[in-house]
């Protein structure tokens, strides 16, 4: 006697920027794996705006430094790097994701499939810490070794990190909001699932003292290119986020912020 | 001697701020900045007018340079613009695409 059994995926919604995407899979430790990464972005199961079925492969022995490719033809976006493969037709809401169980394929596809979502809305994702003090949201953006998760382990209490390496910026209406993101760099802490309005942006560099200068508007828009994450090679999402670039930098002040490794720095961000 | 014409590629994304053309490659986001001659070289580059006019009317008029050793810059410039896909050059007029935007200045 045979019994045709057919097994539910497991699934769980990650809502990182209020979006949320549901990932369905049908191993147990993955999804309890994934349970434990995302912690503080994982909601009770409701509408997702995109579905991904993850399909684990045994191997793990693929480049996760390899380059990464996101091409989209007919609708159809490819995903790809050394370590997984995704395909995701957003007229659909649906996609699937090749990959072993690791968790850093998984949260490579997310942050693409966030850059392509936030770029036809007039957002990015950025190389930046981001905080919020006081009800605002400052981003302090640098590439690697500019001080992103130095400033951020000097936060005191009063301020409430958003990350320390990679923010979420969503244009709502004329404002900018900067979102919580489980993205992490050296810190290794989640930031907090919470949002608010962008009131800054620094450019980090690190000096002999704790200062603030203004900056002209083509070293803001050229700072600020220089630290968008982007991989997509689809010229009409290229030039929206590069306008969307400019359209940020005449709205929020940009400021170079240098400083020295001690906490005194926060005195100049309220 | 046959004329050089060059043209703003359609598929860049450009923007001019405080007199300096910031260009993002569309096929794979590179970003260039281009100097003072460089901008009005791609801010003339309409695909019809060729390059010896643009130096002439143009270049050597805003920088006070000698014409012949700036065509040559200009060729030098032009070849080096397009081999980055920014100018797409050509012996003939280039037909400009007719919702083409080349960037928008403020």
């Amino acid at each position: 006697m045979s019994l045709d059994t057919e097994v539910a995926p497991l699934s769980l919604v990650i809502t990182i920027g209020e979006m949320p995407v549901r990932l369905n899979t049908m191993d147990q430790r993955f999804l309890n794996m994934l349970r434990e990464r995302y912690s503080g972005y994982v909601v009770p199961a409701g509408d997702a705006e995109i579905e991904f079925d993850i399909e684990l492969t045994e191997s793990a022995s693929a480049d996760p430094d390899a380059d990464v490719s996101v091409r989209q033809s007919n609708g159809l976006w490819t995903l790809q790097r050394g370590d997984f493969r995704a395909e995701w037709m957003p007229a659909k809401r649906r996609g699937w994701i090749r990959q072993s169980a690791n968790p850093y394929s998984i949260d490579a596809v997310l942050r693409i499939v966030h850059t392509l979502l936030l770029a036809q809305q007039g957002g990015f994702l950025l190389h930046s810490a981001s905080a919020i003090r006081n009800g605002k949201a400052f981003l302090f953006a640098g590439v690697s070794e500019a001080g992103k998760t130095t400033i951020s382990r000097l936060a005191p209490r009063d301020v409430t990190l958003l990350t320390d390496e990679i923010s979420y910026v969503r244009k709502q209406d004329t404002r900018y909001i900067a979102h919580g993101t489980p993205f992490t760099g050296e810190l290794a802490k989640l930031g907090e699932n919470v949002s608010a309005p962008i009131s800054g942006l620094y450019l980090l560099a690190k000096g002999p003292e704790n200062r603030i200068d203004p900056i002209a508007p083509r070293d803001a828009a050229r700072g600020l290119l220089a630290n968008l994450l982007f991989f997509a090679e689809d010229e009409a999402l290229v030039q929206a986020t590069f306008h969307s670039a400019f359209e940020f930098v005449s709205r929020v002040p940009v400021s170079r912020l240098t400083f020295v490794p001690d906490s005194r720095v926060w005195e100049l961000i309220k | 001697m046959s004329r050089l014409y060059v043209s703003r590629n359609p598929r860049v994304a450009a923007r001019s701020i405080d007199g300096e053309m910031m260009i993002m490659s569309g096929r794979d986001s590179t970003l260039f900045t281009l100097n003072k001659t460089a901008t009005v070289l791609w801010q003339s580059a309409d695909g019809n007018t060729p390059l010896d006019e643009i130096v002439e009317r143009r270049i050597c008029v805003e920088f006070e340079v000698e014409p012949g050793q700036a065509l040559l810059d200009a060729e030098s410039l032009a070849r080096e613009l397009a081999s980055h896909e920014i100018l797409q050059l050509s012996e003939r007029p280039i037909p400009q695409p007719t919702t083409a935007k080349h960037g928008e200045s403020r």
